[in-house]
């Protein structure tokens, strides 16, 4: 019996692309459970994250539109120099709202949202980064019953957003990338 | 689990005190942001829950300000999106040129950035003393910063490299004069100017508009207050009229969607179709 959960949160900062690149493109076109991801970016790059990945995977790919209905089996990237958030009725929705932690799009500011609309249906990931967003809102997800997972960080390209999680968040399952991708793979939509 | 449905009983109930007692609707704002803004507020002024922080709400006025400052989010940069203010030049002041007198609305103008960006551009254009520019907001302390029109310094070279990169035809060190660490932009830019407090969730269609930028203002709402701020700026658009958004605001999920035509699809510029 796998584990199952209503979506997937991932953030990731320095390193991203290559520590992502190791995660989406091993997950099958019929995967069901959608994800949300934020990567920290500078705010003038135009959205090519998911047109890159798109190319990449099997799953669908695109970058969060404001109001839009989260659908299954798709992976959402907030848009550089957007917060991204989920709603109580799972749709996205994006604010221009002051960075935190420097970052806009933050990974806390997605967490958080994410773990108050999908409580205990909820997986969230922390992945490379040189800074310690993810931190408060992994621990968020924790407190709503979530499961939480972050990348060992021994292996990540920057460990300190990793190294920040762990201590919010001592209960978290620490991996590797390939563990990571291994265990979605296996993940069911609730 | 339970604890959690507590608070959002609390900020419901706080959301409706504000509306009941001051008239200020942010019932039907996007929920998870104004969430995280009033978690900042009840923080950083000390209240230990939401219901007490609604109490001195509905019992102290001054603290209606203050809340407000945290509900109402005023970020704005002179010609932000460059691309966009490109794209009005362009593809939409052609159009503008035919009339002979113009309105246009500014609306969620937040300090004046954008509104200032306009009355250049009008300006550059031949256009600006044809027309009358509405600027409105509902939080009075950004709608004060906007009639100064005074900014800090160290913004001016991120507005300069904004309206080059936006096609200007001025150097903008000819708007604005500098002293203290600020830049002072001229009073003369504010001629054809009314300000305005007008809430797009309460109030009424007021002008008959040729254009209306209202820029990063919807993605606060949720979808039924999007579309009731989209059905007032249809209504008050004349035939043909324009509405230009902000990047990530879209028609794309609203009912007025089938009343307006793309006209620079990518920037989110709009033209009211004839019927
Ligand atoms: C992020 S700022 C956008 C400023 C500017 N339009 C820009 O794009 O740079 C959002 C503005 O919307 C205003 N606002 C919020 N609710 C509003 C409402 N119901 N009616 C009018 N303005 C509103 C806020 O006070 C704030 O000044």
């Amino acid at each position: 019996m796998g584990t199952s959960a209503e979506a997937i949160v991932i953030g990731a900062s320095a390193g991203a692309v290559e520590a992502l690149s190791v995660i989406l493109p091993s997950l099958p076109a019929d995967y069901e459970v959608p994800m949300l991801i934020v990567v920290h970016v500078p705010p003038d790059n135009k959205g090519i994250l998911a047109q890159l990945f798109q190319a990449k995977c099997n799953i669908e790919v695109r970058e969060a539109e404001d109001k839009e209905p989260i659908s299954d089996g798709t992976a959402y990237f907030a848009p550089p120099d957007y917060h991204l958030l989920v709603e109580p009725d799972k749709s996205l929705s994006l604010s221009s709202d002051a960075p935190v932690l420097f970052s806009r799009p933050s990974v806390d500011v997605l967490f958080e949202s994410a773990a108050d609309a999908y409580g205990a249906d909820l997986i969230a990931i922390v992945l490379t980064g040189a800074n310690e967003d993810g931190a408060e809102g992994l621990r968020a997800v924790a407190d709503a019953g979530g499961t939480i997972i972050v990348q060992s960080p021994e292996g990540a390209y920057a460990s300190a957003m990793p190294a920040a999680a762990i201590a919010a968040c001592p209960n978290a399952r620490v991996m590797s990338l390939e563990e990571i991708a291994a265990y979605l793979q296996d993940v069911e939509k609730t | 689990m339970l604890e959690k449905k507590i608070e959002d009983i609390e900020i419901q109930l706080l959301l409706e005190g504000l509306y009941q007692r001051y008239h200020y609707d942010f019932r039907h704002y996007a929920w998870a942001s104004v969430k995280r803004r009033l978690k900042q507020a009840r923080e950083q002024m000390g209240f230990r829950s939401f219901s007490a922080l609604q109490e001195s709400l509905l019992h102290d006025p001054g603290m209606l300000g203050r809340l407000l400052g945290y509900l109402t989010i005023q970020v704005s940069e002179m010609f932000r999106d460059p691309s966009y203010f490109r794209a009005i030049r362009e593809k939409v002041v052609p159009h503008l040129r035919t009339y002979p007198s113009l309105k246009v609305w500014i609306a969620g103008c937040s300090s004046g950035e954008e509104l200032y960006s306009f009355v250049i551009l009008f300006r550059e254009e031949g256009l600006e003393q044809r027309t009358l520019f509405y600027a409105t907001d509902i939080n009075q302390d950004a709608l004060g910063k906007a009639e100064a029109g005074i900014y800090d310094l160290d913004r001016i070279q991120m507005f300069t490299e904004n309206h080059r990169k936006s096609g200007g035809k001025s150097s903008l060190s000819d708007y604005y004069s500098a002293a203290y660490g600020k830049a002072s932009f001229d009073k003369s830019l504010r001629r054809q100017v009314v300000f305005s407090d007008h809430s797009l969730v309460t109030d009424a269609v007021f002008a008959e508009m040729h254009l209306v930028s209202c820029r990063n203002v919807l993605i606060y709402f949720d979808r039924d207050l999007q579309d009731r701020a989209l059905g007032l700026f249809k209504d008050s658009l004349t035939r043909k009229g324009f509405l230009g958004l902000g990047s990530k605001e879209s028609m794309r999920f609203s009912n007025h969607a089938d009343s307006f035509a793309d006209c620079v699809r990518e920037e989110k510029i709009y033209q009211k179709r004839t019927e």
